[in-house]
């Protein structure tokens, strides 16, 4: 691997900003809850389906317990009250919820331990099946190592769950290791989560439970045969982060899209929201051994990839700590970046090897996901090519952990079946090609890539100074990411944050915490 | 002038360049099924050159083919905006000197698109390919949007800061949703009675001038646009044309 000389006292200056930028949020996460993560308890439970109206479960029981004004108490202390008042089980009281009116406040209120007990008790039901899930996968890989470094990741698009399948199974067959069913584009934004298999999307496939098990199931099949793991994705941000990680750990999903900041930035989310979800979600996450992708590259799209590299390295940094404090493994944290300068700047490249060396000195252990061009790509699908084959020779050179593909015709459609397996026969190519170069050559002490990795992380150090002076909310409502504003009290979803009252209770966080060996 | 077609490496030669797949299973029909399509689809002297096996009974191939049909070079029409192409300084001069206040332009991505990269090319102060985006002049006042905004949003916007340009924006697409979404904000446009009130222009990778006054817009602006460009139009139709 290719050392970058950087000062090791720089890089924890760097690290220990961001702690403190993160422990300054901890009241956030002791205080405050959302619906969303009250709905994931729900899914916990085993409550699942849609009432007559295609409206999921989980959200009509925690709708209904919010026109009572009682999401203060959060979702698990009235309805396992409830549970032992009716003496049912929590799919049931779930249906009998949704089918009559319920007054939660003339129910008697039993001993609180009591109603501990019983939402454990119902919790375990969500335990055992990750705790499956986790076993199956680790068998499997144990079975069926996969080895490839970097992991090539590719995407499927197609809207209908049973053409992805398919395609998805061609592209391992094709050589690629991990596949994500990017999501329907306007999902982020829906405050549930869509029910059942799904066959029309927009742009992409529904992220639904159905979707997850039926998608795990195709590729699962061709193990055996490709005699390695494939490693299937989805998109735990938007609205119901924490929901997505829980079904994503139901049916072994092995890798999430998740981001304290994306949905702050790039979809409108309230910050407080988003923080919350992301939290809960990444300790869901760290105990279901589940990778996290986070989503920087996405700087680099809005701002300039020269004038902006630092930010990447500062949100990296940030999404980093807030992954820690949940528990979450340094080996999950597939932190992003990209590939995104200016093609037609002279020394390019050195650049970007520059920037890709940087992530990977400061984090040694993560399993880094690098981004392709994208922003400066257009119809020239040649060109496109030529830029992609420098991609993938900038991420093996740089010790990448994972490279997510650039198509051919990027910028033009969702990408065709023969895309797809050209960008993977181009990646094949370049990195067997340099399989060992990393290992022959150094960079130079007094190298243009060692004093631009040099300037970044100082720049980087500046702004983390400038955000921890802030705090992290003026920041952001400052505009310090990406050019974009959000202030602490905008954004979609706020109206699902609130205050945990004295009732409130939440046995899997609680369940997840002395597991994840938190406090 | 004479007909003209495809240049391989001949004048009219009419040799062109083909890749695709066939949901076959690789093999020798495979191959054949691919060159008979090229010549049901009228061409000779059919090649292919390439075929890989991309598994789950899909096939890929390149191929190359004669083409006889021809084009007459003086018959082609093309529709064109025609508006000249100044730059920012005297597009500022002249909505100083004629319009003598600022044009209030709204932009947004619409609808299922949550791609900002087109509608910030042209809006935002940084620009694209050198040229300053319009929230860099003096004389254009900018209320971007950003993206996934619901059509009905866009109209909202329009009333509150009274707009008198419109600039909307789709970059990716699936079975044509682009032309979906386009068409529903003229609908809720003209629902609202606020169409006729301002320039209405949309831009992405898969339009043109020619698909725009399609749709019911003023003007299409297509890949490789620069804000400038877009600017001379405005002033051009809305100034020195009175248009809206």
């Amino acid at each position: 691997m290719i050392k970058l000389p950087i000062e090791q006292s720089k890089i924890d200056e760097a690290r220990d900003i961001a702690r403190q930028i993160v422990n300054d949020m901890l009241w956030l996460f002791k205080d405050y809850s959302s619906s969303t993560i009250e709905r994931t308890v729900a899914r916990f439970f085993g409550i699942d389906g849609v009432n007559s109206l295609d409206v999921p479960l989980p959200n009509v029981v925690i709708d209904k317990i919010k026109e009572q004004n009682l999401l203060e108490d959060g979702f698990v202390f009235h309805f396992c009250n409830a549970a032992i008042h009716f003496e049912l089980g929590a799919q049931e009281l779930a249906e009998k919820i949704a089918n009559e009116d319920i007054d939660f406040k003339h129910i008697p209120i039993a001993d609180k331990e009591q109603i501990y007990k019983k939402a454990m008790q119902f919790a375990q039901w969500g335990i055992n099946k990750i705790n499956e899930q986790k076993k199956k996968r680790e068998d499997l890989q144990s079975k069926y190592p996969n080895n490839n470094n970097p992991f090539i990741y590719v995407i499927v698009a197609t809207g209908n769950i049973y053409e992805d399948v398919p395609q998805a199974k061609a592209a391992m067959q094709q050589g690629a290791d991990i596949v994500a069913v990017i999501r329907s584009t306007a999902q982020s934004l829906l405050d549930y989560v869509p029910y059942g298999p799904t066959t029309e999307g927009f742009g992409g496939t529904y992220a639904t439970q159905e979707n997850f098990k039926i998608m795990r199931a195709g590729l699962d099949e061709i193990i055996p045969e490709q005699g390695r793991y494939l490693y299937l994705t989805n998109y735990a941000s938007g609205l119901c982060m924490p929901e997505i990680a829980a079904m994503a750990a139901f049916e072994r999903l092995d890798v999430l899209l998740n981001d304290a900041l994306y949905g702050i930035l790039f979809r409108d989310i309230n910050p407080k929201r988003t923080l919350l979800d992301q939290y809960f979600s990444r300790m869901i996450n760290a105990y279901a051994g589940i990778l996290i992708n986070t989503g920087e590259d996405n700087y680099l799209t809005t701002s300039d990839a020269i004038e902006k590299a630092h930010t990447v390295t500062a949100s990296q940094l940030i999404n980093e700590q807030f992954a820690l404090i949940t528990g979450l493994d340094k080996r999950l944290m597939g932190l992003g970046h990209a590939y995104e300068i200016n093609p037609e700047i002279k020394n390019s490249f050195l650049y970007e090897l520059s920037h890709a060396l940087l992530a990977r000195t400061i984090f040694p252990e993560a399993p880094l996901k690098y981004m392709p061009p994208t922003k400066h790509m257009d119809g020239n699908i040649f060109r496109t090519f030529m830029v992609n084959s420098m991609f993938n020779f900038a991420g093996k050179l740089s010790g990448q952990s994972i490279q997510l593909l650039g198509m051919l015709t990027e910028a033009i459609h969702t990408p065709f079946l023969q895309d797809r397996f050209l960008a993977i026969e181009n990646a094949k190519y370049t990195m067997n090609a340099i399989e060992d170069l990393a290992n022959q050559i150094e960079i130079k002490k007094d190298s243009f890539i060692v004093k631009r990795a040099n300037q970044v992380l100082d720049e980087t150090i500046e702004l983390l100074k400038t955000v921890e002076k802030d705090g992290l909310f003026n920041a952001l409502a400052n505009g310090v990411f990406a050019d974009i504003k959000r202030p602490e009290d905008k954004g979609k979803g706020l109206d699902g944050v609130f205050k945990k009252s004295e009732n409130y209770l939440n046995p899997v966080l609680d369940y997840l915490k002395v597991k994840l060996n938190l406090q | 002038m004479k007909e003209i077609t495809a240049y391989g490496d001949k004048f009219n030669d009419g040799k062109i360049q083909f890749s695709f797949t066939l949901p076959i299973k690789c093999g020798p029909k495979a191959k054949e099924g691919a060159s008979l399509l090229l010549q049901k689809m009228g061409f000779e002297e059919v090649q292919i050159v390439h075929m890989q096996d991309l598994h789950q009974d899909f096939t890929f191939f390149v191929a190359y083919a004669v083409t006889q049909t021809t084009i007459n070079p003086d018959k082609i029409q093309v529709i064109e905006h025609g508006a000249p192409h100044w730059d920012r300084v005297e597009i500022d001069n002249i909505i100083e000197t004629k319009w003598k206040k600022p044009i209030v332009v709204v932009g947004a991505c619409i609808e299922t698109d949550a791609h900002t990269v087109g509608i910030d090319a042209i809006l935002n102060m940084k620009g694209y390919h050198g040229d300053y985006g319009l929230e860099r002049y003096k004389f254009f006042e900018v209320y971007n949007m950003g993206a996934q905004v619901p059509s009905e949003e866009v109209a909202k916007k329009i009333r509150e800061v009274n707009a008198d340009v419109v600039l909307i924006s789709q970059i990716v697409t699936q079975n044509n949703l682009h032309l979906k979404n386009l068409t529903k904000l003229v609908e809720v446009l003209e629902a609202e009675e606020l169409r006729d009130k301002v320039l209405l222009i949309c831009g992405g990778p898969r339009l043109s001038h020619k698909d725009a006054l399609e749709l019911g817009y003023d003007a299409g602006f297509g890949p490789g646009t620069v804000p400038s460009e877009v600017a001379s139009f405005i002033v051009d139709r809305l100034i020195l044309k009175g248009e809206k």
